[in-house]
């Protein structure tokens, strides 16, 4: 495919070279916890959410929940991971008051999704990144802190999340932001994980380093927790470079430490160093069996995924002619690519059906806070419309009046041209008709155009096309008024 | 009806014909429970809502429900279960207090099947133990001589089986905990095949080796209360498909041509005199029976010891972390809250709720586990586990039955093995490779030693096949000398 | 041999306060049972794979697992009752820093 692209250029600050790493927490989209029936549901009441498995109770045990494998085998093929045929749940040992076991159920060596790499664009260049592993693990509780007490919220621990692992690949806080980005648009695009990232449903942890330009050794690596916005993590990761190079420069070594990045202040602070005393003690969980799968079982799941958003948008720009803008917020989101495309086949024009659906179409969407699932008008509907101008049955601009017609009453478009009589007028005797009328009631104007004053033609048009109310085919008119004006 | 001699089914018959009522079934066991518990300590908690609860099922038979297989029958239940609104302690300080809201899967389909659950009985702190010693509700003892020990973990359900405080009970067996005590205490127990009962409700010592069972007075009470709690479980993941058998019903005494299986490795006179004798005439009476001996030989069991160490102080040590003083049970006092340390939190509650072989164990374990350690412990240990159940496999081609002591001696003396805890561990080396490789084991009593201590020998059988060692332990009780004998307790 | 200091850190480890008594009493006692367990070390295990439970489990094929289905069998208030200290339906505990 060619891609009018251009070289990355390099990315380095005041002589050096920032390596960035990304691990994204993409919560999944299933209805009941990882490993228990509880509700996932967002705003549940204190620990209404919970039963003797999210609570840690004794003698409770973990039974997987099977849409979570499934989801994380379709994120990890898209991500171009090869799936383990045999996957481990293993536990990290560790005591916190959010962990209600005294350990986390993840799966660390044998995760079911391994060695993958996708690719984006970032400033017109093609960046390719390697997927480390995708691992399924289990979240924690929520601590609040009260006064001088904390107090425990288990609603959140055993949620299903998705650990996507990047390799130490990428170079700039702007890659970093576009890579998370792509993630949040295929895990969006799968339907496994509904994007929000105010939510949390998709959190970020970069780790960031820099090194002098040419060296091979990585630096010392800082690890920003947290990161829930896109905007945030281009901002955490500039700031990080640059705190990390002064600090260099000002022969301070770094740190191996995790930081926090403070929206306000725009700048990342301490949370805490990395203590070599940290020992997680992992091994597999013996209340879970190994999750084994078979290529076969695996191979038909592929043959389910969809398109990705990076290919529907090559696909949108190098066969359908559109902008790269265009093309990247029709693949934002899955439905609204499938509205696009379906209204592009019906009516047979991709170019008009993408100009109705990025502007009259997301502007009413968006003025009523809608989306593209809940749109008035069908894409079948708006693809009769397109036709409608297409085939000259109706102006562009009664199209306007007939699209807000559409929007209000959810009617087609041929109804409410029937209806109104909105059909333009082609047909030349009827036309003829009308221009001769004109003419007549306005010998004064007829004089001066044949004086040479022909700037009243425009008066004539006007005439015509009110007489007309708007339905007759605005090319015929110029031409009989023109050949009734000269002759 | 002499209910110390009754069988389930007998019991439940005359439930359900009204010639006796649970109610009274239920408080002529409680009664009991009041007379001798006291020299005993068999139970940490006596059911108060017993006779209530006996009264449901009168009143459901009296409705004319069906009320199910075991109606009126009278269970104890180890306290590493779950019991609804009764405490759930697993004999440990930690757990002081702690009432859960759910039952265990095997409480439950006990009670579905119409048994009354009279109380909860005394075991090793965390099923920690081989003595009944490290319990935090103070050691019980043998009813057959209280100056010994009862066996462990299950002792509690041993000694009140053997003494009749109620009809039947239910044990853990994670190295031999069912089977050992049963030995101990001259009863029946069985530790089905791994994955054959639901482990969701029993509180967790080694997740892979755990597996509860039946602790009863006869091989037919053990056959009819395995059928009922075996089975899949949608709450436990590691419970398998497979049909269950009505154990009870195919009972056959008929073990011609059966082939039962001596391990080479067990043989080599390590056992006390007692144990040999009682163990020879049982082996006299198979071959009479016209069983088939085959000798055979799986080398790794002499690991057997050091593997289920290490394996299940590892789990142990994991599975015990959720005992933190945040959710339930017991907490140890601060006097200000806001100005803990919350490491010092975790550390004094864990220091002051566990006892000192849990602690051990936990330490052992978290060893084990720790960088550095892992490969050469933990994962070596998981290892030779394949190879030994490799072994087994191999071995359960030649033979249907494996045919052992349980262990090397009767019940030892209080006191007598407390201060050394290799020694204490090495007790369990004819128990622990059962539960290594998964398979089923039962031991059945069958003589006396001669300080008038009941010996029982050991049946194993490759998974699933537990109706193999009941037969043969059914054909076996026919010629005990302990089958029928209640020990007087004093 | 396992020193004071080891003792000391797969303590803290486990988060189980031990006096220096009781850490030289512990560290005896698993020096003791490790060295007698060493005896696995010598059994050759070359490419075996450790078996960590005795069941192993088809994914597709089996549906051991659950289907995605929300339900509650319990209250937040149940699953509070055995708590030490609770605030609301909050378990409370010391303040915890970060």
């Amino acid at each position: 495919m060619s891609i009018n692209t251009v070289a990355a250029p390099n990315s380095f600050v005041r002589g050096y070279e920032a390596v960035i790493g990304i691990e994204v927490h993409v919560q999944l989209k299933t209805k009941s916890k990882i490993f228990c029936s509880d509700s996932t549901t967002f705003d549940a009441a204190d620990n209404e959410n919970t039963s003797p498995v999210s609570v840690g109770m004794p003698g409770s045990l973990p039974v997987l929940n099977r849409e979570v494998v499934l989801m994380a085998i379709k994120t990890g093929l898209a991500l171009g991971c090869k799936i383990r045929e045999k996957s481990v749940f293993a536990r990290k040992n560790y005591f916190y008051p959010d962990l209600p076991k005294g350990y986390q159920i993840s799966q660390y060596d044998q995760p079911t999704c391994e060695h993958g790499q996708l690719y984006f664009y970032v400033n017109n260049y093609k960046k390719t990144v390697s997927i480390t592993r995708a691992h399924l693990e289990e979240d924690a509780g929520k601590s609040t802190h009260f006064g001088q007490y904390t107090l425990i919220n288990y609603n959140r621990a055993g949620i299903p999340l998705l650990e996507i692992v990047s390799g130490p690949d990428l170079r700039s806080a702007a890659e970093a932001a576009e890579y998370a980005k792509t993630i949040r648009d295929i895990v969006k695009s799968l339907d496994v994980c509904d994007g929000n990232l105010e939510e949390g449903s998709l959190r970020c942890d970069c780790n960031v380093s820099v090194r002098k330009i040419g060296a091979e050794k990585f630096g010392t690596r800082v690890e920003i927790k947290n990161l829930n916005s896109f905007r945030f993590i281009e901002k955490a990761v500039d700031y990080e470079i640059e705190r990390q190079i002064d600090s260099i420069e000002s022969g301070t070594p770094i740190n191996q430490e995790t930081r926090l990045y403070d929206p306000d202040k725009n700048r990342t602070f301490m949370m805490r160093t990395k203590e070599d005393a940290d020992d997680y003690r992992y091994f597999p969980d013996p209340d879970l069996l190994p999750i084994l799968l078979k290529s076969e079982d695996i191979e038909k799941i592929r043959k389910t995924l969809p398109e990705l958003p990076i290919q529907k948008s090559e696909r949108f720009q190098f066969t359908l002619g559109l902008s790269k803008n265009d093309s990247e917020i029709l693949t934002s989101d899955r439905m609204l690519s499938e509205y696009f495309e379906s209204c592009g086949q019906i009516s047979g024009n991709y170019k008009s059906a993408a100009n109705w659906v990025m502007g009259d179409l997301l502007r009413e969407l968006n003025q009523n806070k809608l989306t593209i699932g809940d749109s008035k008008i069908s894409a079948k509907n708006l693809a009769e419309l397109i036709q409608f101008i297409d085939q000259n049955k109706i102006s562009g601009k009664i199209a306007k009046t007939v699209f807000t017609e559409m929007w209000q009453t959810s009617k087609s478009a041929q109804n409410i041209v029937d209806e109104n009589g909105y059909s333009q007028v082609s047909d030349t005797t009827a036309i003829e008709k009308i221009i001769d009328t004109v003419i007549e009631k306005n010998q004064s104007q007829v004089a001066e155009y044949r004086s040479g004053k022909t700037k009243v033609f425009g008066f004539f048009v006007g005439a015509v096309m009110r007489e007309s109310k708007g339905q007759a085919n605005p090319d015929v008119v110029n031409e009989i008024l023109k050949r009734k004006l000269e002759s | 009806m002499d209910l110390l001699t009754a069988s389930f089914q007998d019991v439940s018959s005359a439930v359900k014909n009204k010639k006796i009522s649970a109610a009274e079934v239920t408080q002529f066991f409680l009664n009991r429970i009041d007379r001798l518990n006291p020299q005993l300590n068999a139970f940490t908690h006596v059911n108060i809502n017993a006779v209530a609860d006996a009264e449901l099922v009168d009143a459901e038979i009296a409705s004319g429900k069906n009320t199910g297989p075991l109606s009126g029958v009278v269970f104890g239940i180890k306290d590493m279960l779950c019991t609804k609104g009764m405490p759930s302690t697993a004999g440990s300080k930690i757990l002081q207090g702690f009432i859960p809201p759910y039952d265990a899967t095997v409480v439950a389909r006990l009670k579905k099947a119409g048994a009354i659950i009279i109380g909860k009985l005394n075991q090793d702190e965390f099923a920690m133990g081989s003595s009944n010693e490290t319990s935090f509700y103070g050691n019980c003892k043998n009813p057959w001589n209280t100056d010994f020990v009862p066996g462990g973990s299950s002792g509690g359900s041993a000694a009140a089986q053997a003494s009749r405080l109620t009809m039947g009970t239910i044990g853990t067996d994670t190295g031999g905990s069912i089977r050992q005590p049963s030995n101990f205490c001259g009863i029946v127990g069985i530790k089905p095949t791994y994955g054959r009962v639901s482990r969701y409700g029993i509180i967790s010592y080694a997740s892979s080796l755990d597996q509860a069972g039946p602790m009863v007075s006869s091989v037919t009470d053990a056959a009819k209360s395995l059928e009922i709690i075996c089975g899949h479980d949608e709450n436990d993941s590691t419970t398998v498909k497979n049909s269950v058998e009505e154990f009870s019903k195919n009972l056959n005494p008929n073990i011609k041509g059966l082939k039962i299986g001596l391990i080479k490795e067990f043989m080599l006179g390590q056992s006390d005199p007692d144990v040999e004798k009682v163990f020879t005439s049982a082996f006299n009476e198979l071959k009479k029976m016209g069983a088939e001996i085959v000798e055979l030989s799986i080398p790794l069991i002499e690991f057997a010891v050091p593997m289920y160490y290490l394996i299940s102080a590892s789990e142990a040590s994991s599975n015990l972390a959720r005992y933190d003083g945040v959710k339930y049970g017991f907490r140890s006092e601060f006097k200000d809250l806001s100005s803990v340390n919350l490491e010092d939190f975790y550390a004094e509650t864990r220091g002051e709720g566990f006892g000192a072989e849990v602690k051990r164990r936990i330490m052992l374990g978290t060893y084990c586990l720790s960088s550095g350690y892992f490969d050469a412990y933990y994962n070596k240990a998981c290892q030779v586990r394949r190879l030994l159940k490799n072994q087994y496999t191999e071995a359960f081609k030649k033979c249907d039955v494996i045919f052992s002591p349980v262990t090397t001696t009767p019940a030892f003396k209080i006191g007598e093995k407390s201060t050394d805890p290799l020694k204490m561990y090495l007790n369990d080396i004819f128990t622990t490779s059962t539960n290594l490789a998964g398979l089923g084991g039962m031991s059945v009593p069958f003589g006396m030693s001669s300080e008038n201590l009941p010996i029982g020998v050991q049946l194993t059988c490759a998974p699933y096949q537990e109706q193999k060692i009941l037969n043969v332990a059914y054909a076996l009780e026919k010629v005990s000398l302990v089958q029928g004998k209640v020990p007087r307790v004093y | 041999m396992i020193d004071e200091k080891k003792i000391m850190h797969i303590a803290k480890l486990a988060r189980l306060k031990i006096s220096t008594d009781e850490a030289a009493h512990y560290g005896d006692q698993l020096a003791k049972v490790l060295s007698h367990f060493d005896q696995i070390s010598k059994i050759d295990t070359t490419n075996v794979e450790p078996l960590v439970s005795p069941l192993e489990i088809d994914f597709f094929n089996d549906d051991s697992f659950r289907k995605d289905i929300d339900q509650s069998f319990f209250t937040a208030e149940e699953m509070l009752e055995n708590a030490p200290d609770k605030m609301g339906n909050l378990f409370k505990v010391p303040p915890v820093v970060g």
